[in-house]
């Protein structure tokens, strides 16, 4: 069973947010992390690029496939954790620790799930 | 193994360039380098044994059967080896007068047409360097017939999901946006889905036939039409020509533009990855789009360059691989045309056995018995019933001197091996590489655990692919001594 | 007839028999009857012996010249007799791409050997295990470069034309803009003109040095210039001159190509020949094409394996920056045998040599009247002025078999390797004497 913190908020497509005034930290959950095995490379935005809510900002690899991370939040890229280059597996030994990105001027928020939700979601698709 | 580097001795060499004839030039300073490249200093016997010692850690097609699907890994004739090494071939400048190079501009002219007609075309271009090229070629032949008719809208080549992953990345190259039609329960292209997805904006459409499962579409000609009709072309992938070579042609079929792999279905080595050759060929109405030059041959017999007046470019520098061309001309000049429809058959045949022989196994084949010349086995229920993947059984093979088959593609088969044992092996080959399965499956049965270890008996055991990933170590790193 | 199927017409009878099909035929059971075709329109297939003499005829027709002046992209050099020895071997000649790293720790590590010694060479970070050709590895590189910021390209008119041409395929395709930037009257490219056309969405500047012409470029007012714009450089080389010249890496270009013939690769009318890419560790990702990492088995045991594949089509399909599937792996492992049998100084004597050849060539031919067209340094190519016809020029010194330099719309281009000794020029300059003295 998959950590699932309470205080976070989720996407069905597996990324975690919180908000802090009004600036969303964005990172991928742990049940997703488990999925895709050893991360080897992340492919970041740069900052002051604009996300879109429910489309692909960043993408994780594996040694044998690509995945795309979604944004949960329209808005502007204000800071980029760049020490998931150098470290990718910090994201599989520390899910809700490896934030990807922080997004401001949020202008829309997409679709959100509680913990509560999410984990009922990670059931239907385990 | 040593590398070169931890076999080189300073003062070590070989006499290879003789002593200056002529006063050396004296270049200004600062075009000089100012620090040697650090190459191997090594006596020519110590770099002969180091060769001779990575040949042996290296498997290729005479060390053992290797039905790597979708690779069409035959024997490779020594002959072509022998003619493609002919001085007159291998000593000629790709710039000399036309006059001087008639010999090679006739090899060309006579492989772009016997290919030509084993694909249905009207024309050629052996210029793509590899399959992958040719794609990209054909496509952008595609992309020039739509621009030049001012039907700027088709920005769209429709793919099937099963396809190589060389076409979506082809058709980006070539300035397309990729749509992917799924497959039906038989593999073929879902109708439906084709015809929901063609439309005003469909370029064209990217197609294998036999697909990557090894089966036929029997709706060929209606996917063509379909395409056709909604005012796309239709480019054939000739990954898998050998199996249909001689018995059907992707022109008959309805396609428009085809690329054909020389490195695969006409015998050329593979070189542990390269050179090949991707010739394409197309029908009369995209000839004025190829690459150019192309060879012509004029009414004095005399052949000679000429431009497509609405070429799409170049897409390599000179004609392609012109030493690849001449070995497959030397093929096709050997199998003739009887010789070409037997190899496929046969090729066909070895498939159907091995795929009939492994079902009878216990091995799980998706879409049944009968396939082209080759078939994916589905190792999903064999890791179900005792955790043993198509991993592991591909790298147990390896302890029996077999190339495993094509691992996890297509990528519709979730645990899919692609067996593709080619033309060029006899029946106690096919039955060998039988019993080798049939030993996995019992040893999968009765110590499965002990094959997520597998291989046992290679110079390394699996080696450590995430660590090689995160810390990328991509060159040999010198100590002091540099 | 030839065939290379072992099985008997008996045996492949008995296998139909144990898959339960009458005729061969029925093999093709699924192909609709509307597409199938008859015998095909090829001749009769031959025996060893025929083909043999058919493509020793083809070959015979050919023009060998023993001397060659020209090079203009495809280079006559020495090739080391070793090196076709280890290329030659089955093992090496025919095993696929080796992505059962067990089984294919030779291969794996030659190119890994192979990206060693194009770091050594370039002075660059990191090299591919090779693309096509010296054309389309300049068309990757400056593709490689484009990101949301910069996405037009800045190529010199003194590149080689094919190298511009396949650069002008590429990047119409995916509709990137390719400004060109004209040659200065010494025939260098015009730095002022490049300072104009580089701007904030430049994303590439690619140079060739030595450029088609032979002259050497100007790399650290080209550097200067891009980098002042926030521009990345591609430098063009070639491979034999770096036995004495600066190298990519000590000019500070992003990514060096070249075309790897030279290092051991016949001309064989063109092909296969070898796309040499070299990088920065910082653009390391962004590089196209197989890469080979070291790592470790489980035991520890060093070990190789294709890495970081997921930059790669057959992972990231159509979010793949490049296509490329198969490579020239056999010419790089050349290139390599090449590199290690030559040595540093070895290379360094093929290039002192080249371009002592063509400086005397040059002087000689000064001496008929074919004046250089410029005075910058050049390595072992040069343009000179043609003071008589040129194509009888080129016919006379082809009745002794001498292989003219390459005639251009406004004079000769020249090349000499190592292979044209003084005693080879010479008797090429009294050819030449005859011909202007006509």
């Amino acid at each position: 069973m998959s950590t699932i913190p309470e205080e976070l908020s989720y996407t069905t497509s597996h990324e975690w947010v919180s908000n802090e005034d009004d600036v969303y930290t964005i990172g991928l959950t742990d049940f997703a992390q488990d999925a895709l095995g050893d991360l080897v490379f992340v492919n970041l935005p740069q900052v002051d690029d604009e996300v879109v809510a429910g489309e692909a900002f960043a993408d994780v690899e594996s040694v044998k496939a690509v995945s795309d991370v979604f944004s949960p939040v329209t808005g502007v890229v204000v800071e980029v954790n760049e020490d998931l280059l150098d470290a990718p597996e910090s994201i599989n030994e520390d899910p809700y620790g490896a934030w990807f990105v922080r997004v401001g001027e949020v202008t829309e928020v997409g679709e959100l799930l509680d913990a509560e939700a999410y984990a009922a979601h990670c059931e239907q698709e385990a | 193994m040593k590398l070169l580097f931890e076999r080189s001795v300073p003062g070590r060499k070989q006499a290879i360039f003789p002593e200056l004839d002529v006063p050396e030039v004296a270049f200004d300073e600062g075009l000089l380098r100012q620090k040697a490249p650090r190459l191997p200093q090594m006596a020519e016997v110590d770099l002969g044994r180091h060769y001779t010692e990575l040949a042996k850690q290296t498997h290729g097609v005479n060390d053992g059967f290797y039905p790597l699907g979708s690779c069409t890994m035959k024997y490779n004739p020594r002959v072509n080896e022998q003619v493609a090494a002919l001085p007159g071939f291998t000593d000629i400048h790709p710039l000399q007068p036309e006059a001087t190079v008639q010999g090679c501009l006739r090899a060309m002219h006579q492989l772009e047409g016997m290919l030509a007609e084993i694909c249905g075309m009207d024309a050629m271009t052996l210029q793509p360097a590899a399959g992958a090229h040719g794609e990209y070629t054909g496509l952008l032949l595609i992309r020039a017939y739509h621009q030049h008719r001012g039907d700027t809208a088709r920005t769209k080549i429709i793919v099937p999901d099963s396809a190589h992953g060389t076409n979506p990345a082809s058709a980006v190259m070539a300035g397309f946006t990729v749509v992917a039609v799924p497959s039906n329960a038989e593999g073929g292209v879902d109708l439906d889905a084709l015809r929901a997805a063609a439309g005003p904006d469909t370029a064209g459409l990217m197609l294998t036939n036999p697909n990557t499962l090894g089966l036929f579409d029997p709706s060929i000609v209606e996917i063509c039409r379909i395409v056709h009709e909604a005012g796309g072309l239709c480019y054939y992938d000739g990954a898998n020509l050998n199996a249909v070579m001689g018995h059907a042609r992707p022109g008959d079929m309805g396609f428009d533009c085809v690329h054909v792999n020389l490195h695969k279905t006409f015998s050329t080595p593979h070189g542990g990855g390269g050179p090949g050759s991707g010739p394409v060929g197309c029908k009369e109405f995209l000839a004025p789009y190829l690459p150019g030059p192309r060879v012509v041959e004029g009414e004095d017999g005399a052949c000679g360059f000429d431009q497509p007046e609405q070429s799409v470019g170049k897409v390599r520098s000179f004609y392609g691989n012109f030493l690849v061309a001449v070995r497959a001309l030397a093929y096709i000049l050997t199998l003739g045309r009887e010789g070409i429809p037997e190899a496929s058959a046969s090729a066909v045949l070895n498939a159907n056995y091995l795929a009939h022989m492994l079902a009878e196994a216990g091995y799980t084949l998706p879409y049944g018995e009968r396939c082209m010349h080759e078939f994916v086995i589905d190792c999903g229920p064999l890791k179900a019933e005792t955790g043993v993947s198509a991993m592991d059984v591909a790298k147990r093979l390896l302890d029996f001197g077999i190339h495993p088959p094509t691992m996890y593609f297509p990528l519709i088969v979730h645990e899919a091996l692609m067996v593709e044992p080619t033309e060029t092996e006899g029946r106690e080959t096919l039955d060998e590489f039988v019993s080798m399965m049939e030993r996995i499956l019992d040893e999968a049965h009765t110590e499965g655990e002990k094959l997520h270890g597998a291989p046992f008996d290679c110079p390394i055991g699996r080696p450590d692919e995430v660590t090689a990933a995160r810390k990328p170590h991509l060159r040999y790193e010198f100590g002091q001594e540099g | 007839m030839g065939s290379y199927i072992p099985e008997t017409r008996e045996g492949r009878a008995d296998m139909l028999d144990a898959i339960v099909l009458q005729s061969p035929e029925d093999l093709y059971a699924v192909v609709p009857e509307g597409v199938r075709c008859g015998t095909l329109d090829l001749p009769e297939g031959l025996s060893e012996m025929e083909v043999v003499a058919r493509l020793e005829g083809l070959a015979s027709e050919n023009v060998r010249f023993g001397t060659v002046l020209r090079g203009a992209g495809a280079y006559r050099h020495h090739i080391p007799a070793i090196v076709r020895t280890v290329t030659s071997k089955e093992e090496f000649l025919t095993a696929y791409t080796p992505y059962q790293a067990e089984i294919s720790q030779g291969v794996l590590q030659s190119i890994f050997e192979y990206q060693t010694q194009i770091c050594e060479l370039t002075g660059m970070d990191v090299s591919n295990a090779s693309v096509y050709d010296g054309a389309t590895a300049a068309a990757e590189a400056v593709l490689m470069l484009r990101d949301r910021r910069r996405s037009e390209v800045v190529v010199a008119e003194t590149v080689n034309p094919d190298v511009m041409a396949v650069i002008r395929t590429y990047c119409a395709s995916r509709d990137v803009p390719v400004v060109t930037v004209p040659a200065a009257d010494d025939l260098g490219v015009d730095l002022d003109a490049l300072r104009a056309a580089v701007g904030s969405a430049t994303a590439a500047v690619y140079v060739q040095s030595p450029n088609y012409l032979g002259i050497i470029e100007d790399m650290d007012g080209v550097v200067e210039c891009a980098h002042a714009s926030g521009a990345k450089v591609v430098m063009g080389f070639n491979p034999i001159s770096l036995g004495i010249l600066r190298s990519p890496g000590e000019y500070g270009a992003d990514v060096a190509v070249a075309e790897g013939q030279p290092l051991g690769l016949p001309l064989g009318f063109g092909g296969p020949y070898l796309g040499i890419m070299a990088t920065t560790k910082a653009l390391m990702r962004k590089l196209p094409g197989r890469i080979v990492g070291e790592t470790t088995d489980a035991e520890g045991r060093r070990a190789f394996v294709l890495t970081l594949q997921a930059r790669e089509q057959h992972i990231r399909r159509e979010k793949a920056s490049s296509n490329i599937c198969s490579n020239e792996a056999l010419c790089a492992m050349t290139a390599s045998v090449y590199l290690a049998a030559v040595g540093p100084e070895g290379l360094a004597q093929a290039a002192r040599l080249s371009a002592g050849h063509a400086h005397y060539l040059a002087e000689r031919l000064g001496e008929l009247g074919f004046a250089l067209r410029s005075d910058r340094s050049f390595f072992n190519e040069f343009l000179t002025t043609c003071p008589v016809d040129a194509d009888q020029l080129v016919d006379a010194l082809a009745r002794h078999g001498i292989l003219a330099g390459l005639p251009t719309h406004d004079g000769i281009l020249w090349c000499a390797t190592e292979l044209n000794t003084r005693a080879d020029i010479d008797r090429a300059v009294r050819v030449l004497k005859e011909v202007c003295d006509r």
